[in-house]
Order: structure tokens, then C-alpha cells, then sequence
């Protein structure tokens, strides 16, 4: 099982003949992600490697039956490809793109609410359910099939938690990566939700940053709902001075709110189980999965 | 960026927003001529934060002989790392209470959030901590804007525990109605995460004026604002005016790298905010302070590996550099190449210690290899070794 992609999702890319998109596209190919549409206004009619190209997202919905999109459009033009994917019935928008106009975001978020459908990021590495489907930048060769559910802020963190986990034996269902910008699509109870009902799930590693109060959020929603599923957090910038803004616009700790300390205080009351380092967290999933790491 | 306080204003006033009638003077003899022709005047600091009143950077002064004294005085200041190039003389205000209203993001809700309260003058972080049933907020459709009703509902709620203006509520709530649109107009249109009048002045005739103005403007939009990028270099009062800044944040900047200066002496760049924090903690895990945190972000060619290498190592502090390299959509082949060419062409002799893993990994390692480099196994490996050798060198 797997969570928001799997084998049958049918996959359209905004910005396929850009450098990062065009790139992208073949590695997702070669992952063996069903990649039927490619979007890039005024070159419809053509093709890139053979995915036929077309002007409007509509378009490549009505022709192809596209469910799924990934944008690697230019920031300044992110937010309105957002609008136009979920316009157009896609289920599920992954933007990939970082820098966009936080008040850009704020809109096209509530867009794609309203429209009924899910957005995924913007500022994040995508999502990968091993063997079936991955819509993204996460690394191909790193995968493989498991029981853990893997949801992170930072993307290049989440690779290192796949890795981690892969070296270790233990696969995952789905990874996802929700992004480190303030405003963004689904937020890490989103996703514990779609973890908690999907049966083959058995573990969930949550990688968390400093700023915000999402990782806060995650851990009363773990109370509240008695989510069952061993936890095992990961929180980065642990020695980050406060007021010094850490690369992401959203990872700053400022005054009290945003401290790792007050992550992992609220991580730990919600059950969780807190890793130091990421070998930690592998340690610790092996432990709540019974297994012995590799 | 952030506006300073007179520029903040020249937005709020073309937007309708009623301000009091001012000049910008950059020497005593300028702000002379402003009392003349104002009168009784406030001199005011231009510099982009707040706390200018506590500084000792503000003065109302009766005459012109007495402004240019006060601004002399102020000019000569340099407050919190801001040197002060220029003073904003406006016309005194006859005071009878002092409102708060600011647009903020807030993070939690993922949407703007204006904020009205009646205890103006103080900082709304303060208010909130000591008097919240003071505040009030409203959180407006990002599509529709606010509407009437609801800054009626936001008005009232604001004023309720003020019952010191209860006489005056039907007034100000009408007046707030129109004020809080062209605010929040403002606010969208400049792409600001910050847009604030505090205080918001209730004349004894009362009318409400902006006394202050704050604008700070999403980095992310700046290409949009390109106008106000261009007036803060013309009066060298941008945030890279400020003389407090440590020069080596001064410098990344100009060169277009996220970098923070840290205290230590190891080098950190890493792809990736999170991965470049974990790059941090685990040096310091290991008994190693980091000298700072450089993230090339996602998709870095060669030229900015180059670039933000001779960056950290511009720090002489710096004894050795651990690069931490996950490549997603950053390739590991184009990193290797930036890593090298730097080395030869910086002649870089301090240790580097790399740790290449992710997209095109088997390319840059063999690059990394040929080169004479020897990429570590892992992060932790990195780190250990980055901390041994160099302490080896201090010893």
C-alpha cells in the first residue's frame, strides 16, 4: 500500500522543457513513474522523448487523464500553475519550485482547497511510494519498498532518512516531503492522517526543523487523535542561535516560538521517540518495528 | 527588505492613509528649515528597526535652532549597528489616544492576518503577552479581501475593552473601515510580511493618523519592487547599509549565498537548509564548533560551489571545510567540478572534507577521486574526521 501516489498514477509535469524539468522527467521515467503529459504553454503539439506536449493543463488532462502534476515553473510564475492544475481536476499538485511570493502561496493554497483537491509543497523534494510512483527530486536509487511512512520538512533530510532506512533493511510505504516554506499545501497531520489509514504503514519518521509551530502542531494532533503508529522525530538545527534565519524562509527561531527544544518537548509528550542523528533514527525504527537493522 | 519609517508613509499616503505632513533632512540645516516651515516638529532616525525613542533617536523641539540641535545630535548616531543618514521632520500630533493596527503573516493559519488593538504604542508581542483580550484579529479572505462587516467586527472587538474611547466608537469604527482596506491594499500590493501603524494616532479633532510605519517586503517578491530596491541604494539605508553587520554576512549577500557567520573555526556548506543545520549540529556533536552555515540550495552548478567556498574560507578563523552534499535536484558531478576548481584555483592547503551521496553521486565521487580528494563514507564520518583534522592543525 501507499499513500497519495502509487503504480496507478498518471502523471503530468508543468515546465517539462525547462533545464531542472527536463532533467527531472527523465529521472522520474527511469524510476518508472507513468509520466503522460508534459505542460509548456505555446509548445503544445510537440513532444520531449516522446511525453506529448500541451499548452494548457486542461488539455493534457482531457487528452491524457493526467491525476497527478509536478511543476518546475520559474517562481514568478509558480503560483498560477498551482491554480491552473487544480482548475483542470488534478487531484494532487506537487511544486517542486522554491522562492515564490509567500502572498503568491496564500493564494493559490486556498485555490486549491476550494477546488477540492491536495497540494503538495511548494519548496519540497516531492513524494516517492518505492517501486510504483515517485513525482519529485528525491534521489531514484535510494528507495525500496518497506513498512515506514516518511514525512519531512527539508528535502535533503528526508534523502538522508531514506538512505539511512534502506541501509538499515527497513523500506518505506511513501515518502513525503512537505517543504520549508510558511505557507505550504499539506502539513505534516495531513499526512499522518493518510499514514494512519493505510494498513501496511507500521512506522512513521517525522523530520522536523527549527521555526514555526508545525512540528508543535503535528504532536497535539498525534494527542488528540490517539494516533497509534510508533513515532520516531527528527529535529535539525538543534545548535541554530536564535534570530538567525537558517537558509529556509520558515526556519528561524524567534522569541520562544520555533526552538527545537520546544519541538522535541512536544514530540516527546505526544509519544514520540526523539533522534539525535539520523543513525539514531534508524536505530529507533528498527527497535519500534521489532526488526533487527541490517 | 524593509522600508524605512518616511518611506513606509509616502506608500501609506498615496494609499489614502492620512499621515502628518513631513520632510526627509540629511543635515541639521535641512531639518532647521523644516521647522520653519512646520512649526512645532518630531525629529525622527531613519534607520530600518524599531526601539528609535528608547535610542535617545527622536526629538520634538519648538524651534528651528533647537531642530537643528536635536538633529545634529541624531545624525551623528549610530543606533544598534544603523548609522543614522538621514532624520524625518514631521508636524507634532495633538494626542488623545494611540491604536494599534498591523498586517502580518500569520504561519499557523497560512493566511494574512490583520491585527487591531486600542493599546497602540507599545509592541503588539507585548500587548499580546500581557493583555490578549486587548487584541483582535481577522483573518481575511486572501481572494476577497476584508470586507466591511468584518472590519466592523474586528473594530469592535478591538475597542471593547477601551472604555476610555466608548463615546467615540461609532466614529473610529467607521473611520477604521475605510483605513483598514487601503492598509491591507498596501500590504498586497507591495508583497509586504509586514505593514504596521504603530501608533495609530486619535486626534482631539478625531481623525486617525499613521504617527509610524513599518514595511517590510517579501525577499521573495523583490524582483516585483524593483522601485524600492533601487530608492534604499540611493540613500545607502537598505538593510547593506548597515554598518553593525558583520562584513562577511555583508559579503554573501552581495554574492547572492545564504550564509550566517558563526564563532567557530570548521567550515559548513551544505545543499539543503535542513541537511546544512544537521551539518551543524553533527559538528558540533563532535566536539567541533561550525564557523558558519552556507546552504547552495537545491540545483547549484559548479561556479556557486566555487563561489561559496572561497566564501567561508574568507573567514580566517576557518581551519578546514566540511562540504555535506545530498543531491536531489543538485548534482553531484557539478559539485565535484566546483569543489575542484576552487581548490586549484584558490590553492586551497586547509583539509576539506567531503561527503557526497544523492543524484549523480557516482560521478562526482570519481571526479572528487581523480582530484586527489577523498569523499567520506558518511555525514558522521565526515564530521569526525573535519574535527580531527582540524584540531591536529591547532595542536
Amino acid at each position: 500500500m501507499s499513500v497519495l501516489v502509487d503504480r496507478s498514477s498518471r502523471v503530468l509535469i508543468q515546465g517539462i522543457t525547462g533545464r531542472e524539468g527536463s532533467f527531472h522527467t527523465a529521472q522520474m521515467r527511469a524510476f518508472g513513474t507513468n509520466i503522460v503529459a508534459g505542460v509548456s504553454p505555446g509548445k503544445g503539439g510537440t513532444d520531449q522523448e516522446g511525453v506529448p506536449i500541451f499548452d494548457t493543463v486542461a488539455d493534457a488532462v482531457a487528452a491524457t487523464g493526467a491525476d497527478v502534476s509536478g511543476i518546475f515553473v520559474p517562481p514568478a510564475f509558480a503560483a498560477d500553475a498551482i491554480m491552473e492544475s487544480a482548475a483542470a481536476g488534478i487531484e494532487l499538485t506537487v511544486c517542486i519550485t522554491e522562492l515564490i511570493p509567500v502572498q503568491d502561496m496564500i493564494r493559490a493554497r486556498e485555490f486549491v482547497i476550494r477546488s477540492g483537491h491536495q497540494l503538495l509543497g511548494a519548496n519540497c523534494p516531492g513524494i516517492v511510494t518505492p517501486g510504483q510512483c515517485k513525482v519529485g527530486i528525491i534521489p531514484n536509487h535510494i528507495n525500496t519498498p518497506g513498512p515506514v511512512g516518511i514525512v519531512g520538512r527539508s528535502g535533503t533530510l528526508t534523502y538522508e532518512v531514506i538512505q539511512g532506512l534502506g541501509q538499515g533493511g527497513m523500506g518505506q510505504t511513501t515518502s513525503v516531503g512537505i517543504g520549508g516554506d510558511p505557507v505550504m499545501g499539506l502539513s505534516f497531520p495531513d499526512v499522518l492522517q493518510r499514514f494512519a489509514d493505510d494498513s501496511e504503514t507500521r512506522a512513521v519518521v517525522l523530520i522536523g526543523e527549527i521555526g514555526g509551530s508545525d512540528e508543535e502542531n503535528a504532536a497535539a494532533w498525534i494527542r488528540g487523535t490517539g494516533f497509534d503508529k510508533p513515532v520516531v522525530a527528527f529535529i535539525s538545527g538543534r545548535t541554530a542561535p536564535p534570530g538567525k534565519r537558517m537558509g529556509h524562509a520558515g526556519a528561524i527561531i524567534s522569541g520562544n516560538t520555533g526552538s527545537a527544544q520546544s519541538k522535541l518537548d512536544a514530540l516527546t509528550a505526544a509519544g514520540a521517540d526523539i533522534a539525535d542523528t539520523i543513525e539514531d533514527v534508524v536505530r529507533l525504527t528498527a527497535v519500534r518495528l521489532g526488526t533487527q537493522p541490517r | 527588505m524593509k522600508l524605512l519609517e518616511y518611506q513606509a508613509k509616502q506608500r501609506f499616503a498615496a494609499a489614502g492613509i492620512p499621515v502628518p505632513p513631513g520632510r526627509l533632512a540629511r543635515t541639521p540645516e535641512e531639518a532647521a528649515a523644516a521647522a520653519r516651515e512646520l512649526g512645532r516638529i518630531a525629529v525622527k532616525a531613519q534607520v530600518p528597526i524599531g526601539g528609535r525613542g528608547k535610542a535617545g533617536g527622536i526629538a520634538v523641539v519648538d524651534t528651528p535652532e533647537e531642530a537643528q540641535r536635536e538633529a545634529a545630535r541624531i545624525l551623528a548616531m549610530d543606533i544598534r549597528g544603523y548609522p543614522v543618514r538621514s532624520v524625518w521632520c514631521e508636524t507634532g500630533l495633538s494626542i488623545d489616544a494611540e491604536l494599534y493596527l498591523g498586517i502580518t503573516l500569520d504561519r499557523d493559519r497560512r493566511r494574512l492576518v490583520i491585527i487591531f488593538s486600542a493599546a497602540g504604542g507599545m509592541e503588539i508581542e507585548q500587548v499580546a503577552e500581557e493583555a490578549p483580550e486587548r487584541i483582535a484579529k481577522l483573518w481575511p479572505d486572501p481572494f476577497a479581501g476584508p470586507q466591511p462587516f468584518e472590519i466592523r467586527r474586528l473594530a469592535f472587538a478591538g475597542l471593547k475593552h477601551a472604555p476610555e474611547l466608548h463615546d467615540r466608537v461609532p466614529k473610529l469604527v467607521s473611520s477604521l473601515v475605510g483605513l483598514t482596506s487601503r492598509l491591507y491594499e498596501v500590504a498586497t500590493s507591495l508583497d509586504a510580511l509586514t505593514c504596521e501603524i504603530n501608533p495609530l494616532v486619535l486626534t482631539p479633532e478625531g481623525n486617525l493618523v499613521a504617527a509610524d510605519g513599518k514595511l517590510e517586503i517579501d525577499e521573495n517578491a523583490d524582483s516585483r519592487h524593483k522601485d524600492i530596491a533601487e530608492e534604499l541604494a540611493r540613500d545607502e539605508t537598505g538593510d547593506d547599509g548597515r554598518s553593525g553587520d558583520d562584513p562577511f554576512e555583508v559579503e554573501a549577500r552581495k554574492r547572492g549565498l545564504t550564509y550566517v557567520h558563526l564563532d567557530g573555526d570548521i567550515g559548513c556548506i551544505g545543499n539543503g537548509a535542513g541537511l546544512t543545520m544537521n551539518t551543524l549540529d553533527l559538528v558540533k556533536q563532535h566536539g567541533g564548533e561550525p564557523a558558519d552555515f552556507l546552504d547552495i540550495g537545491g540545483g547549484a552548478n559548479a561556479e556557486r560551489v566555487h563561489n561559496a567556498l572561497e566564501m567561508v574560507l574568507l573567514d580566517p578563523k576557518v581551519r578546514g571545510v566540511f562540504i555535506n552534499i545530498f543531491g536531489g535536484i543538485t548534482r553531484g558531478d557539478e559539485v565535484a567540478r566546483g569543489i575542484i576548481a576552487a581548490r586549484d584555483e584558490l590553492h586551497i592547503t586547509k583539509p576539506l572534507v567531503v561527503r557526497m551521496t544523492g543524484t549523480m553521486e557516482e560521478e562526482g565521487r570519481k571526479l572528487l577521486e581523480e582530484a586527489g580528494i577523498v569523499p567520506a563514507k558518511t555525514a558522521t564520518g565526515a564530521a569526525e574526521t573535519i574535527v580531527q583534522l582540524t584540531r591536529a592543525g591547532s595542536a
